[in-house]
Formats: structure tokens, sequence, C-alpha cells
């Protein structure tokens, strides 16, 4: 069993946990996952590191309340356990010594994976600018974290609510054009806009790496349900992952295996009755 | 007098049409009466083949001679000398190739129903057994065994009788391997391995799931926190594709995914969490056990049509012909001397069909086997909506890649010798993890001689 010691909403749909995991924390490094199960019926299910720590002996995870697990786990609090916690799964992040100047792009949720990747690099002495781009103003999270790890911040908003309107990748574009010389762009965030910001920066050869998201079963390379084609060739992202060259990637068969449960999924998120066992409600249609 | 009949006391089933709509168990087991008449057709001949067929050496007509007197708990204490696991092995050892196929009552008529015997008795423990099973004195000597499938639980609960401090580590969140993960519901209940790991842990050996060896501590790293030795039983777990078009479509799946999801994670269950593709007509690639139990999986799961589509004829199917019988009862339709050459999609990235061609049978391979030529412009499709992959898995190289000085031959098994000494010292392997994707039988005997390896080599040092 794994202890929750801290919790904290981010905003309405996203919510951060410590997780007491000594033997994890130990070993974590940025750029790898966890794969949690909350009970007995739960699912197992992959989230990335957002942070560690080595002498407290915790993990923290944050997630987007998107379906019936998420859900379950944000049911739990402070001094609730989770019934598994594995890893730390998947290859570190591989910066490169070559590498001075970097762009960390997040979107959405993924914002909470770029932060502590753009902090452990601007903490190796990296110039470290960061573009963070969210729907609209109530869910942007981590800005004061973020712009404490960045020479420069950039914040969008779809809506232009907050910060700058627009797409992170018009940011981007904006600054390749203005001159800033990248040698690397980390994109982390939902699979589309992983895609255009490698389709962005490829006319100008910096090297992209993105954080790559499929489904997981076991994520220690026994299942190949995270199958991903890259540069031709199948990997399996739990273990050859989850980080690839983002031009190699193909994005469009990614999204579609993503899609595969999507009706299950949604019959999971429109059934009130699936998580209450108090009542005896059963879990699923 | 022993009972003369040339037939074995034949095991009640669930009936095809029924059992092909449910996971719940398909042999039924003896009664007492049942067993104790089959019992009665051990010779007790003086040469004992029987025992010497048995991997573990289970003695077979001890434990036969209680079974006839009505002795279930003597016939119990008789296997559960060398046999750490006997509910399972009863139920997927395949006898005939072992224990049963020397038997001398099988030279003219059926051998001695000793898989059903050995079943029996250990069902009977688990009802009626009373749990004498204590944890022996410590010598004060620390083991780590990698993995909780069949050669790890058999090493750690070998080691465990002779007093050692056994620790499992398991990356997955539920003991057993093969046989939480792999094996279905229907030939080997769930509950049953609970509680064979459950009379291990009354042993005093302690399992620690979750834990990656390779991620969360390496092999070296163990030997730091005071293990002497280290017994890898990691399997072969890694899951091969055929790198033909169309393999990452949806409804694509390697058996391990499926079997994962069905038998592991209970997607078959009512009020489970983790998803599973409802298949109406499914094609299966391959002839292994494996394969049947995918497609018998799929029948349960309400497929309407599921294909084996192997690539030689009947004869050389690798699986138990007790397995064939079962999945033909069943209704499995079979596609012998047939190969995929590509999955075809619809324009959602959906599986529609198989496109196969036709096979014949040349000379004799490496492997003995008749090999299978392709019949040039056979080609023809099956309209089906997934596609299960069953052509076998290698061992996964996490472990040998975080750790120095094991080797491992090219197709990635680690190298190590008939006692299960691996080319680092300390270090003990056994199971798939050496020889690729074998018998749950084989590889508890792996782990019964490594314990002894493992044993002589601490008491060595």
């Amino acid at each position: 069993m794994y202890k929750i010691v801290k919790k904290r909403a981010l905003n309405d749909t996203v919510t951060l946990m410590e997780i007491e995991a000594p033997h994890i924390a130990k070993k974590a490094k940025a750029g790898q996952f966890i794969i949690f199960r909350v009970d007995e019926r739960g699912e197992r299910v992959p989230l990335t590191i957002a942070d560690y720590d080595r002498e407290k002996g915790t993990v923290t995870i944050i997630f987007q309340i998107v379906g019936a697990s998420t859900k379950l786990l944000n049911t739990l609090g402070e001094g609730d356990s989770l019934l598994d916690f594995v890893g730390p799964l998947g290859q570190p992040t591989h910066v490169g010594p070559e590498v001075r100047r970097v762009c960390v792009i997040g979107g959405g949720v993924g914002t909470a994976i770029a932060y502590p990747q753009a902090k452990a690099l601007h903490a190796a002495g990296l110039e470290v600018d960061m573009i963070a781009g969210f729907r609209s103003k109530e869910i942007v999270i981590l800005e004061e974290e973020m712009k404490a790890v960045t020479d420069h911040l950039y914040l969008m908003t779809d809506d232009g609510s907050y910060g700058e309107k627009g797409l992170v990748t018009q940011k981007l574009e904006e600054l390749i054009k203005a001159g800033n010389p990248y040698d690397l762009v980390i994109a982390i965030g939902p699979v589309i806009m992983m895609k255009f910001v490698a389709a962005a920066t490829k006319p100008y050869g910096i090297r992209t790496l993105v954080s790559l998201n499929p489904i997981m079963v076991d994520g220690t390379g026994m299942c190949g349900g995270c199958r991903v084609r890259v540069g031709g060739q199948t990997k399996f992202a739990c273990v050859d992952g989850p980080d690839f060259d983002g031009h190699e990637v193909d994005f469009d068969e990614l999204m579609k295996r993503n899609s595969f449960y999507k009706e299950r999924e949604m019959a999971d998120r429109e059934d009130p009755a699936h998580i209450c066992r108090l009542t005896g409600g059963k879990r699923h249609a | 007098m022993p009972n003369m009949s040339l037939k074995k006391n034949p095991m009640p089933e669930q009936a095809p049409d029924v059992r092909n709509k449910n996971f719940e168990e398909v042999a039924l087991g003896y009664t007492a009466e049942m067993a104790v008449d089959e019992a009665k057709r051990c010779l007790h001949c003086k040469n004992r083949p029987c025992v010497a067929g048995c991997p573990v050496n289970v003695r077979i007509p001890e434990f036969i001679a209680k079974v006839a007197e009505g002795d279930f708990a003597g016939a119990y204490r008789e296997i559960a000398l060398t046999n750490s696991l006997p509910a399972v092995c009863g139920r997927v050892c395949p006898q005939e190739n072992q224990c049963e196929g020397k038997c001398v009552r099988g030279v003219k008529g059926e051998p001695v129903g000793i898989g059903r015997l050995e079943r029996f008795v250990a069902d009977w423990w688990m009802e009626n057994g009373s749990e004498e099973l204590t944890r022996p004195a410590s010598n004060g000597h620390r083991v780590a065994v990698v993995g909780a499938g069949p050669a790890g639980l058999t090493c750690a609960g070998d080691l465990a009788r002779m007093g050692y401090e056994v620790t499992v580590f398991e990356a997955l969140q539920t003991a057993g391997g093969v046989l939480v993960y792999g094996i279905p519901q229907f030939r080997l209940p769930k509950e049953i391995v609970a509680r064979e790991v459950g009379a291990l842990e009354r042993l005093g050996v302690e399992m620690k799931p979750d834990m990656v060896i390779g991620k969360v501590d390496s092999v070296d790293e163990l030997f730091e926190q005071g293990f002497e030795a280290v017994f890898i039983g990691s399997g072969a777990g890694l899951p091969n594709f055929m790198n033909i078009p169309g393999e990452n479509l949806l409804g694509v799946y390697s058996a391990n995914e499926y079997l994962t999801r069905i038998n592991l994670m209970k997607a078959y269950r009512e009020g489970y969490d983790t998803p599973i593709a409802r298949s109406r007509r499914v094609a299966v690639v391959g002839g292994g056990n494996v394969a049947m139990d995918a497609a018998r999986c799929a029948k349960r799961m309400g497929a309407e049509e599921v294909y084996i589509v192997y690539r030689r004829s009947e004869v050389e199917l690798p699986a138990r012909a007790e397995e064939v019988h079962h999945a033909k009862e069943e209704g499995i339709l079979f596609q012998l001397l047939r190969n995929p050459v590509q999955i075809l999609g619809d324009e959602n990235g959906r599986v529609k069909a198989i496109e196969c061609v036709e096979m014949e049978l040349g000379e004799p391979d490496a492997s003995g086997r008749r090999r299978p030529i392709e019949k040039q412009g056979s080609n023809f499709t099956i309209d089906v909506d997934t596609v299960i992959m069953a052509i076998g898995t290698s061992p996964n190289p996490l472990i040998r890649s975080t750790t120095t000085g094991l080797e491992a031959n090219r197709k990635g098994c680690l190298v190590a010798d008939e006692r299960g000494a691996t080319t680092k010292p300390g270090v003990f392997a056994g199971g798939d993890a050496v020889t690729g994707a074998a018998t749950v039988i084989l590889a508890m005997g792996a782990g019964k001689t490594a314990a002894q390896s493992i044993d002589e080599y601490i008491k060595s040092k």
C-alpha cells in the first residue's frame, strides 16, 4: 500500500498528489513514469513522475480527472493509500551535453510534466524558455513555479483570457523566426499538440523530443499494448520510451490507437454509479 | 486387488456448449470414489518410471498408494515433499509427455491418471487439510528470487523449507507469473494459485509485488542489501510480432496483452475497470497452448467465430492434444496450413480482415518439423475484427541489460549450466529466462535444481 501524504487541487480538474514510495523516489529520473492501481478492481494507469524527493521518500504525480480511474483516484485524500504504485518505468529523458538552449513546451496538464523538465534543465545551468498553453484562464496551473525555473515563460490561452492569445506552436514559430537558436525542443501534452510542435521545428532541423502517452497495461514490456511507430519501426513506449524523436513518430497512428476504448471510457464517465460501492452501486453499466 | 481397467476413470467436465460461455473451470475433478478407484490402477512397479518422468520427481507410487487407502492427507504430504504447487501441476502439466508418458499401464491401455490424482489430492487438501505448514527455523541466510512465476515460486518454496529467508520480487501486482496473467481461469482458477502462494508465505517466503528489478533495484544492489544469492526466474514475457503490414491497427493484440487484460485484470468480469475489445470475429495466429487459451477466451467473451491460423498442419500443432480437443469441442475453427501476410483495416484504422496465404509442408527443418512453404498466389482473406498474435515470446532484456557480468545467448536467454548457475557468481537462473518459452513444469524443475545449487553455493562459502 502506498500512502498519499499530500493532495492539492491545481485547478478544477487537475490534482497533485505526493505518494510515499521511497524505493521509487530513490531511483526516479526526469522523464520516467509510474503505474498506479487504486484498488483490487482498478485498472493499471500510467502517469509521468512530476517530481520526487529522495530524502522524504515521496513521488509526486499530477493528473487530470478524465475518466473512471482518475476520478476514483481523486476520491482519495491525504492519509489514504493506493493499492499499487510501480516504478520508476521507462527511460529517463536524454538531453545530451551539446545542448545549451532549450525550449520546453507544455500543453494543458502536460505542463505539469514539462515543468519538472524545465526545472531540472534550469538547475543544470541551461538556458530554458518555456511555452505553456491552456484552453483558458481558469485552468492555468503552476505559473509561479514555471516562472521561477525559466529564462522566459510564455503563457498562452486559446481564448486569450490570460497571457497571449494563440497556440503554443504559433509562439514557438515566432520565437524561432525571431532568431532564438534552440538546440532542443521538448514537447509534452496532447498528441495533436506534440504533432504540430514537431511539424513546426522540422523545417529548422531543431531536435525535438516528445513524451508519448499510449495506452498501457503492464508498463514493463510484456504486452506491446503501448506500441508506437517511430522511424518506420515498432517500439514499445513503456521500455523504449516514453521519449521519442518527434520528427520520427507516427502521431496519426498513435491518436487512433489511443481512441480504441473510447466508447467504454465514455460509458464509464457517464455512469455516476460506477464508483459508489458504499451504496452497493455497480461500477460499470 | 488392482483395478485392471484399461481406461482411466474419466474426468467430469462442463459440457462444451455451456462452458464456452463462462470462465468457470472446464474439468470438474474426481470425486473421492473416482480417485480411490483410479489409484487402484497403479501397479506399484519396481522401477517407477513415472517418477523419473516428473521434472520435480514427485513420489508418485507412494502418494497413489495413500490415495488407494483413502488417506488423502498422507497422500498430500508425500506430494508436498517435492512439489510446491501440486494443484497447479495436476491441472496444467503435459502429463502425456511426463509422468503418464512413462507409466507402465500405458503400454497396453491408458496410463494411470497421475495428474488427475495429484489434482484431486491437492484440492482435497485445500478443502480439508489442516494448516500444518509452519515456518522452519531460519538458517540466517537471505536469498532473493526475481519473478514469482513457477520457477521462482518453486525455488523459493524449496529454499524456505531448507531454512533460508527468501524474498520474492515480482513486477506485477499478483504473484504467479504466467499462472495468473496467462493461463485462463477456466484451466487454472486464480483462487488456487493464490492459495498455493499463501502456503509459501506460511513457510516464511516474503512476497514483494510491484517491484520491477532492473528499474527499482538492480541485481547488484540486491547483493549490497545483504542477499547472498539471487535466483532469476523472470520468464520470457516479451511478445513477438510478425512484422507484417497492419499489425498496429486497432484490434490487433499480442496474446500476452489479451490474456493479461482478461486473466490478471479480470476484464471479463463485471465490475472490473480494465476494458477489452468486444469482438465478433477473431483470428488467433499460432498453434501453441497460448493460442488455444486466447482463442477459447475470445469465444467466452462472446465472439461468434474464432479461428486458429497456423502455418503447419494438425500433427505439428505445439499445443497439448487435450487443449486442441477442448478448443474444437468449444467451436474454435482451425485454419491449418495458413499463414498471415497482412492485416487489413477500415478507414478508421480498425481491423476488418486478415489476408493469409496457403502453405504446404516441405522437408524437415532444423527443429525436425516439416518446413512450411508458401503456395504462390493462394492468397485469401478472412473477415475479422480482432487479431491476436500468439507466435511466441522471448526473455525480457531488462535484467540482463542492468546486471554486470550476466551473459545471454543471441536469443536473449540467460546462459546457465545444468545446475542453474549463471556466468555471474551467486546468481542462478532457471525457467523460460534460460530456455525461452517452455512449460510450467520444466520451469518448476529448474527452480528446484537451482534451489539445491544455491544451498550448496551458500554452504560452501
